[in-house]
């Protein structure tokens, strides 16, 4: 249990996917001018995220196991093709999820976040349930960061800044000083 | 001819500066800014990325007619992916330390937006000639691009350029730049930079046109 909390927390904060791995920028700078849009940005993400979790560890253990060297082409044909069927699935089932998801769904699929965690996961050899928590710490992370950066951003829209820094220079500065606060969180858990 | 080799040169030019993907289109972050801690992390990610987009978008060019439109992006995706699967392998067995210490970033060289935007965008719609030219220029400003920043933070974090000490024993590191906050904010302040040139050259212009002669 003990364990598990750990996995949590450290994909949550401590190597939060955006601010210190470094994945799934492309969303991260173009998708969070709007505080709404990136929560949802977010929720889809932890979606996905369980979904990968789920089928990296099945290709693992049943397949991958005979073929390693299939590892990166299996993963990325499986995952794809499962949330696409998936996002199929959602659209029959639940049309207001479907709606709050939205476009998100599918670009997901090639958030270098998604593939990062299977490989993340495959090689810390986690087995299911811990997948599992790794990828709930890890999409709670994403969408922390992105919500962070939303907020941030909307604020800077109605700030007088010179026209020099707009844009992409001014999101990378911020993300480099939201990054320096989050760094402060591997203090945390030095003892264990 | 001769119009054919200016236009594979304009190709090749046009992904080293004018169009690069890291500063001015900023594509491919991910792997950009997540190893590019040392000079030499920086040199040995571009040269994979380079070789997977050599090779695929030779791939996808001679393909491009026989690769049913419905399913192009998933032919791509695994062209690119058994790229990847090949040098990762490669560096695996010639320079294992390297290859630790990027990891499962080579694996995400699968995912770099530059490498499938490059398919999608130029090598299904082009020659092969000109396929190659165009992936070799941006392959090389991608490198480039990451050695500039990987220099830098290697230069500022650690004092030393490919792990060959610049500074005396006074030094203080900034600590901050190898860390990953260090890589945004070096790449924040670059393109911040290269802003401040556009608007200079802007400015010069039209201070040129508005001079009477």
């Amino acid at each position: 249990m003990d364990n598990l909390f750990w996995i949590f927390i450290s994909a949550l904060l401590v190597n939060n996917f955006i601010l210190s791995y470094f994945l799934g920028l492309c969303p991260f700078l173009g998708v969070t001018n709007n505080l709404t849009t990136a929560f949802r940005l977010g929720l889809a993400n932890i979606f996905v995220m369980l979904i990968t979790a789920i089928c990296a560890w099945l290709l693992n253990t049943f397949v991958l196991e005979y073929a390693p060297y299939l590892r990166l082409i299996s993963f990325i044909i499986v995952i794809a093709s499962t949330v696409q069927f998936v996002e199929m699935a959602i659209k029959k089932i639940s049309p207001e999820l479907f709606r709050a998801l939205g476009i998100f769904l599918p670009l997901i699929t090639t958030n270098c976040a998604i593939l990062g965690l299977a490989l993340f996961a495959t090689n810390k050899g986690y087995g299911l349930i811990e997948g599992l928590v790794y990828a709930l710490g890890a999409g709670g992370g994403v969408t922390l960061a992105l919500v962070l950066m939303a907020g941030i951003r909307e604020e800077t829209r109605i700030l007088d800044i010179p026209d020099l820094v707009k844009g992409t220079a001014l999101s990378l500065i911020i993300a480099g000083i939201l990054s320096m606060a989050f760094m402060g969180f591997a203090g945390m858990f030095s003892t264990t | 001819m001769k119009e054919k080799e200016s236009s594979m040169a304009q190709e090749f030019v046009k992904g080293l500066w004018k169009e690069n993907p890291v500063f001015v289109m900023v594509l491919g972050m991910c792997p950009a800014l997540a190893v590019s801690n040392t000079a030499i992390n920086s040199l040995a990610m571009g040269s994979a990325t380079l070789f997977v987009l050599f090779f695929s978008s030779m791939l996808v060019s001679l393909l491009r007619k026989i690769i049913p439109q419905q399913v192009r992006i998933t032919t791509y995706i695994v062209i690119i992916a058994t790229f990847v699967t090949l040098v990762d392998f490669l560096l695996a067995a010639l320079v294992p330390e390297i290859h630790k210490e990027l990891g499962a970033f080579i694996a995400l060289i699968v995912v770099n937006c530059m490498i499938l935007g490059r398919a999608e965008a130029f090598a299904a719609k082009n020659p092969l000639r000109l396929a190659l030219a165009d992936a070799l220029g941006m392959g090389f400003g991608f490198t480039f691009a990451l050695l500039c920043v990987g220099a830098i933070r290697e230069i500022l974090g650690n004092g030393s350029l490919f792990t060959i000490p610049l500074f005396g024993a006074g030094f203080e590191p900034w600590v901050v730049m190898i860390l990953p906050p260090g890589g945004f904010l070096t790449l924040g302040f670059m393109l911040l930079f290269f802003n401040w040139l556009e608007q200079r050259r802007k400015r010069q212009l039209a201070a040129l046109s508005s001079t009477p002669h």
